[in-house]
């Protein structure tokens, strides 16, 4: 196997990854949606942190193997038009990512404290942190963006 | 160092979108399906029930769906490519369809077994469901099989 072979193959396995964590976490909202009790709350957050150093692995992965591929391959540049549209939607990714994670992490913290504090009777705060308008648009924004993103690496506009 | 690889005709975008797309919400259905299992562990009866049924709708609501889309896709681009013509097919391409079918059906097993240990598990009173258990054994296995294939479908070995 050459060197584009292995880069190919570990910048597709990175792709692989944050689609995965994305995967992870649409189970997660889509499961807490009508969820309000503090303990089933927590269960559900556990089986997403796996999420997490997915999409945080995945995404340095993405871009440094793309950068390394946009410099070996011949006939690719890093200012080309569809690999300047990847690192933007990268960064917008990033971006809403973060603000997304802030949402669900309030309510897992929520989650965690009602349960600590040995009430495990249905919380009707919780249920609507779980059921976040502003979470789930963001959670939405996210997967357009990476469906985006495997559209951009696979038609390559204007390449 | 490589020439451009990647350049295809722009007909095989699509067909190759959806087999990847497929492919890569399958693999995450299947991490899931499993985690959930695996957190479940040794836990109460309750939170043993609501995640066994937790990996037996992931299974059924993502990973299956997801497995069609994929191998939708994958027969889609070889009859594009035309690769029913080649008389030696790379063993890449053997992998893949190996990999593919062979997981398909410890989907479909591990989706069954799922299903029932999880309407076990809620009905009873104690314990978790070693039909559950078998579920997830069976998701990890078609997951590793998976991304074998992924290396094989992208690295292209020889």
């Amino acid at each position: 196997m050459s060197r584009y072979d292995w880069l190919l193959f570990l910048h597709v396995l990175s792709a692989f990854a944050v689609v995965t964590g994305m995967v992870i976490f649409s189970v997660a909202i889509a499961a807490g949606w009508n969820r309000d009790v503090p303990s089933d709350v927590v269960r559900i957050f556990r089986v997403s942190r796996v999420g997490d150093p997915l999409i945080g692995i995945g995404m340095a992965g993405v871009l440094a193997f793309g950068i390394w591929l946009a410099i070996d391959v011949d006939g690719y540049e890093l200012w080309d038009g569809w690999i300047i549209a990847a690192f933007v939607l990268w960064l917008l990714f990033g971006a809403i990512g973060s603000r997304e994670g802030k949402v669900y992490n309030a309510a897992r913290d929520r989650a965690r404290e009602l349960e600590r504090s040995g009430g495990d009777s249905p919380s009707p705060e919780l249920r609507s942190l779980l059921r976040s308008r502003r979470g789930l648009w963001l959670h939405v924004a996210s997967v357009v963006i990476v469906l985006l993103f495997i559209l951009d690496m696979i038609f390559k506009p204007g390449a | 160092m490589s020439v451009l690889a990647a350049v295809r005709p722009d007909s095989w975008n699509f067909p190759l979108f959806l087999h990847v797309l497929g492919a890569m919400v399958l693999v995450g259905a299947l991490l899931t399906a499993f985690a959930a299992q695996v957190v479940g562990w040794g836990k109460d009866s309750v939170g043993g029930a609501t995640l066994s049924r937790l990996t037996f709708r992931t299974l059924l609501i993502a990973a299956i769906p997801a497995w069609i889309v994929m191998r939708i896709g994958a027969e889609w681009i070889y009859s594009k490519e035309n690769w029913a013509d080649v008389p030696d097919e790379p063993s890449w391409l053997g992998v893949g369809y190996i990999t593919a079918d062979l997981g398909g059906l410890l989907l479909l097993v591990a989706t069954i077994l799922a299903g029932v240990g999880a309407r076990r598990q809620s009905r009873t009173e104690g314990g978790t469901s070693a039909l559950a258990r078998s579920a997830a054994v069976l998701a990890l296995i078609a997951l590793v099989a998976y991304l074998v294939a992924v290396w094989a479908m992208s690295a292209k070995p020889d």
